[in-house]
C-alpha cells in the first residue's frame, strides 16, 4: 500500500501564507467600564489554527487584560462558549478556515457577564444540580455489577455526552425571557437518568421538571440542538421527556 | 485585597478524577472543602478517553496477578510492586464501585461491562493481547469524571469553584512539619483565602504544559507539586514523562490507544507496518515508550511522511466503519475537525504528543506524602493522580492505568485522610499566613519589567519539546538545562499587562509558568544525571538499561537557592524480577 497525502491534510494549511484574522471582541472591566465596549485585534495565524488560538494570540502577544475561559482545547471541557459570528460555539474546535477571517466575539447571553468573555456560570450549575443529575437506585447489587443490555444502554447514550458548556441554554429564546426556566442543558442532563435502566428516581425528576419552570417552557424551536458543540439531539431528548411526564411512562 | 480565613478538617485541593474520587470518602466523615481552579467538569480526567484496566475477566479469562506483572514490566522495573499489587487488586472493586454510582460503561451482548485490547496489556505474563480495559466508548474520562462528580453532587460535597491554590502552609518547623492548610485566591473577586486545615490531599494534575507538543490541556501546569517543590518537598522522578505514540499532527490532540485496540495500525510513508519489526508478538500493541521511539526511528531513517517527513499514519480504514462510529466517534471527530480528513477513507498523520507525568509528589499506598528517601511521612499532607508518584507507572505508564490509579489511590487518600483527621487536633495558624502570597502578587502586579509570560512560557515548550522529549542526550539534556535555567532568571524579571482584580488569568498564568519552569528544571537535571535508558527516558548515548546503578527512584531537591539536589529512594521488589523488555 502506498499512502497518498489527503488534499486537506495540514500540511496543505501549513504550507500556505498565513492569513491575517481581524477580531472585534466586546470587553467590559467591571473596575474600568461603565457598559460593555468594542475593541478590535488584527493576528496573523495559519487558517488550520483554532479560534481559541486567535484569542490566545491576542492575549499573549497584545493584550494580557484579554480575559476568557478555557482549558482542554479541543471541545471536551466545556469551557470556551462564546458568541462567535452570532452563534454560540467552542472556541477550540472551530477553525480559522472554516469560520473565516472576520471574527465577531462576545460572551454567551442569558448569564450575566462579569469580564469580557467570562459569564457567571454558577446560575447555570444550580439549575443543573436542581434536576437531581445523579444515579438514584434503590436495588442492593451486592458486589456485583448490574447488568445493563445494550439497547437500554442506547437509550440514553446520546444525553451523556454533555460536557455542561451552557451553549444550549444560552442560545435558548425562553431562556433569555426568563431565567427561572431551567432551560435545555439541565434537561439534557434528567433525561440522562431518567432514561437509565438502572435508576428508580424518574418520577421524582418528572415531577421537578413538570413544574412551572420546566420542560413545558420549551416551544421546540431548535435552536438547543443547533448550538450543541456535542452533537446531542437536545430537542429530541427534550420531547421524550415532555413524553414521559404526558403519558406517564418512561 | 481581602483577605477571608476558613476552618475545615480536610481541604481536597484538584476536582478531577482523584479529587473527586477522595472527597467521596471524606463527605460525611469529616468537615472537607474541595478546592478547585477549574469547575470540577472542566478537569482533564474528562479527556481521557480509552479505557480503564481490571482483570473482571468478563470477555476472556484474566487474574489481576497478570495485570500486576504487564504494570510491573510495562514500567521497565522501576515500579514499586507493593503498591501496584493494590492497585490490580483492588481495580476490580473500582470498577463496580463506579458502575453503582452509574457510570454508563459500554456493555457485552450479556449485558456486562465490555472490555477491550490495550497497549501492554497481555494473557500469561506476555502471551497475547487480553481484553482487560473497561470502557464507555472513546469517552471514558469523561464518563468517569461526570459520574464522580454526580456522586459529589449527591453527597453535597462542598466545593469552592474556580480557587486556585498558591500555596501550601504547616505548622512547625524543619522535621517536626505538619500539614495545616493552604492558601487560595478567588477568581471571580481577586480575594486570598486561608484555609486552616488538618489534612490537605493534592490532586492537582499532570504538568504536560511544559512540552510544545501535548496532549494536556492549557491548565495542566503542575501546581501541586510546584508549590510543594518550592516548601522543600522533594519531587520523585521527574526525568520519567510519557510521549504517547498518537498525537494529531501539529496539534498534539490524543487519539487513544484504543484506536489500535480496535485494530488500527500504524504505517510509514511507503505504507510498511513497522511495528511488526519492533515488537512482532503485540505489534502496535507495544507499551507508550516503545511505539514512540519507533515512530522517532523511522522518521530519522527517511521513512517520515509529508513534505517535512516528520509524521507517520495511523491507519484505520481497513475497520468495519461501523465499529468506528461505535467505539471510536470522539476521536474520529477531532480527526474531522482538526486535520480536515476522513479517517474512513484516509490514513491519519500522527506523531508522538507529550502525555503523561509518571512523576509527582511522592507517597506512599496510603496516599501519604513522604519527605526523604527513607520514606519519612509529613503527617497530614496527602497526594494522589497523576501529580503524585506512589510509584504504580514506574518508568512507563501503561494506557488505561492512569484512570485506574486515580480511583484507587484517591480513594485511599481520602479514606487514610479521613482517619487521620480525627485522631489530630486543629493546626495553629498565625495570622497572616497569606502574606508570602499578596506579596508576590503586588510585586508582580507592580513588575517594570521587560520580559513576558507568553514568550518564556513559548521558549520553555519549544526547548523541552526538541531536547528533552522522546530521545535525550547528555548534549541535549544540557541545552535544555541552560535554557530552563536562563528561562528562570528571566521570570524572576517578568511583566503582566493586567493589574485587576476579578478574574486576573494574566496574573495565574503567570503563577502557573513558575511551577512549569522549577518542574522542568527537575526534570531536565535528574535526566542527565541518569546515565542509561530505562522505559520512558531514553538516552541514545546510554541504550540500555543499568540496573546495578540505576535500580532506584530519583529525588529531586529545589534548593533555596533555585539549583536542583538530587537524592535517591530504593525501589520496591516484589514477586518479579527484571528481565529484558521485549514484547
Ligand atoms: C487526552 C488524554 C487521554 C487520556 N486517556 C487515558 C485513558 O484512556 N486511560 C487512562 O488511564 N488515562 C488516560 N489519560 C491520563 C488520565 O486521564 C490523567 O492522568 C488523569 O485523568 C489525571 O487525573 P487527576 O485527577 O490526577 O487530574 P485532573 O483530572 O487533571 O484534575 C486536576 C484538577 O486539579 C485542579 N487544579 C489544578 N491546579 C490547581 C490549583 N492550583 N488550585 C486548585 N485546583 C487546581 C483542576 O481544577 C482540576 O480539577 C489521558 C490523558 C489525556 C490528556
Ligand atoms: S427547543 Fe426548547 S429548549 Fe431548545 S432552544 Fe427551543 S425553546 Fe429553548
Ligand atoms: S447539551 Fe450540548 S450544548 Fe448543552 S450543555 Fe450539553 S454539550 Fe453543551
Ligand atoms: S477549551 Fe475545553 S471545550 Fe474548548
Amino acid at each position: 500500500m502506498t499512502v497518498t497525502e489527503s488534499p486537506a491534510s495540514p500540511l496543505a494549511d501549513k504550507a500556505k501564507e498565513l492569513v491575517r484574522v481581524h477580531l472585534r471582541i466586546k470587553r467590559y472591566d467591571p473596575e474600568t467600564d461603565t457598559r460593555p465596549r468594542w475593541q478590535e485585534f488584527e493576528v496573523e495565524m495559519s487558517p488550520g489554527d483554532r479560534v481559541l488560538d486567535a484569542l490566545h494570540l491576542v492575549k499573549w502577544t497584545q493584550d494580557g487584560t484579554l480575559t476568557f475561559r478555557r482549558s482542554c482545547a479541543h471541545g471536551v471541557c466545556g469551557s470556551d462558549a462564546m458568541v462567535i459570528n452570532g452563534e454560540n460555539k467552542l472556541a477550540c474546535i472551530n477553525l480559522i478556515k472554516n469560520i473565516g477571517t472576520d471574527l465577531t466575539i462576545e460572551p454567551i447571553r442569558g448569564l450575566e457577564v462579569i469580564k469580557d468573555l467570562v459569564v457567571d456560570m454558577e446560575p447555570f450549575f444550580a439549575q443543573h444540580r436542581s434536576v437531581m443529575p445523579y444515579l438514584i437506585a434503590h436495588d442492593d447489587p451486592g458486589y456485583k455489577e448490574r447488568l445493563q443490555t445494550q439497547e437500554d444502554r442506547d437509550r440514553f447514550d446520546d444525553t451523556t455526552k454533555c460536557i455542561l458548556c451552557a451553549c444550549c441554554t444560552t442560545s435558548c429564546p425562553i431562556y433569555w425571557a426568563n431565567s427561572e426556566y431551567v432551560g435545555p442543558a439541565a434537561i439534557v442532563s434528567a433525561h440522562r437518568f431518567i432514561f437509565d435502566s438502572r435508576d428508580d428516581g424518574a418520577q421524582e425528576r418528572l415531577d421537578i421538571l413538570n413544574q412551572k419552570s420546566g420542560v413545558f417552557r420549551c416551544k421546540t424551536s431548535f435552536n438547543c440542538t443547533e448550538a450543541c458543540p456535542r452533537g446531542i439531539k437536545v430537542t429530541q431528548a427534550i420531547e421524550e421527556v415532555k413524553r414521559a411526564i404526558l403519558y406517564d411512562r418512561v | 485585597m481581602n483577605v477571608h480565613y476558613h476552618s475545615y478538617d480536610a481541604v481536597v485541593v484538584g476536582a478531577g478524577g482523584a479529587g473527586l474520587r477522595a472527597a467521596i470518602e471524606l463527605a460525611g466523615e469529616a468537615r472537607t472543602a474541595v478546592l478547585t481552579k477549574l469547575y470540577p467538569t472542566r478537569s482533564h480526567t474528562g479527556a481521557a478517553q480509552g479505557g480503564m484496566c481490571a482483570a473482571l475477566a468478563n470477555v476472556e479469562e484474566d487474574y489481576w496477578e497478570w495485570h500486576a506483572f504487564d504494570t510491573v514490566k510495562g514500567g521497565d522495573y522501576l515500579g514499586d510492586q507493593d503498591a501496584i499489587d493494590i492497585m490490580c487488586r483492588e481495580a476490580i472493586d473500582a470498577v463496580i464501585d463506579l458502575e453503582h454510582f452509574g457510570l454508563p460503561f459500554s456493555r457485552t451482548p450479556q449485558g456486562r461491562i465490555d472490555q477491550r485490547r490495550f497497549g501492554g496489556h497481555t494473557r500469561n505474563h506476555g502471551e497475547a493481547p487480553v481484553r482487560r480495559a473497561c470502557y464507555a466508548a472513546d469517552r471514558t474520562g469523561h464518563m468517569i469524571l461526570h459520574t464522580l462528580y454526580q456522586r459529589c453532587v449527591a453527597k453535597e460535597v462542598n466545593f469552592f469553584n474556580e480557587f486556585q491554590v498558591f500555596d501550601v502552609l504547616f505548622e512547625g518547623e524543619g522535621a517536626d512539619r505538619r500539614a495545616a492548610g493552604v492558601v487560595a485566591y478567588e477568581m471571580a473577586t481577586g480575594d486570598l483565602h486561608v484555609f486552616v486545615s488538618k489534612g490537605v490531599l493534592f490532586a492537582t494534575g499532570g504538568y504536560g504544559k511544559m512540552f510544545k507538543i501535548s496532549s494536556n490541556a492549557h491548565t495542566l501546569t503542575g501546581d501541586g507539586p510546584g508549590v510543594l517543590f518550592k516548601a522543600g518537598i522533594p519531587m520523585e522522578d521527574l526525568e520519567f514523562y510519557q510521549f504517547h505514540p498518537t498525537g494529531i499532527y501539529g496539534f498534539g490532540i490524543l487519539l487513544s490507544e484504543a484506536a489500535r485496540g480496535e485494530g488500527g495500525i500504524l504505517r510509514n510513508s511507503d505504507g510498511e507496518r513497522f511495528m511488526e519489526r519492533v515488537a512482532p508478538t503485540v505489534k502496535d500493541l507495544a507499551p507508550r515508550d516503545m511505539v514512540s521511539r519507533a515512530i522517532h526511528a523511522e522518521i530519522k531513517a527517511g521513512r517520515g511522511a509529508g513534505p517535512k517527513s516528520d509524521y507517520v499514519y495511523l491507519d484505520l480504514t481497513h475497520l468495519p466503519p461501523e465499529q468506528i462510529d461505535s467505539k471510536l466517534p470522539d476521536i474520529t471527530d477531532f480527526v474531522r475537525t482538526y486535520l480536515g480528513i476522513e479517517p474512513k477513507k484516509d490514513p491519519i498523520p500522527i506523531q508522538p504528543t507529550a502525555h503523561y507525568a509518571m512523576g509527582g509528589i511522592p507517597t506512599n499506598v496510603h496516599g501519604e506524602v513522604i519527605v526523604d528517601d527513607h520514606n519519612t511521612v509529613l503527617p497530614g499532607l496527602y497526594a494522589a493522580g497523576e501529580c503524585a508518584c506512589v510509584s504504580v507507572h514506574g518508568a512507563n505508564r501503561l494506557g488505561t492505568n492512569s484512570l485506574l490509579d486515580i480511583v484507587v489511590f484517591g480513594r485511599r487518600g481520602g479514606k487514610a485522610m479521613a482517619e487521620y483527621v480525627k485522631n489530630v487536633g486543629h493546626p495553629d495558624v498565625p495570622r497572616g499566613a497569606e502574606v508570602k502570597v499578596r506579596e508576590r502578587i503586588e510585586q508582580l502586579k507592580a513588575g517594570t519589567g521587560s520580559e513576558k509570560v507568553g514568550d518564556i512560557r513559548t521558549t520553555l515548550q519549544e526547548s523541552m519539546t526538541l531536547d528533552a522529549s522522546v530521545v535525550r542526550t547528555d548534549e541535549s539534556l544540557s541545552d535544555a538545562k541552560r535554557t530552563v535555567e536562563e528561562l528562570k532568571a528571566q521570570y524572576a524579571n517578568i511583566k503582566i499587562d493586567d493589574k485587576g482584580e476579578v478574574f486576573n488569568y494574566d496574573l495565574t498564568e503567570a503563577m502557573e509558568l513558575g511551577h512549569l519552569l522549577d518542574l522542568a528544571h527537575g526534570l531536565v537535571v535528574g535526566a542527565q544525571a541518569r546515565t542509561e535508558s530505562r522505559g520512558a527516558h531514553w538516552r541514545d548515548d546510554y541504550p540500555t538499561r543499568d540496573d546495578q546503578n540505576w535500580m532506584k527512584h530519583t529525588l529531586a531537591h529545589l534548593e533555596q537557592d533555585g539549583s536542583i539536589r538530587l537524592s535517591y529512594k530504593q525501589v520496591v521488589a516484589g514477586n518479579y524480577q527484571p528481565m529484558e523488555r521485549k514484547y
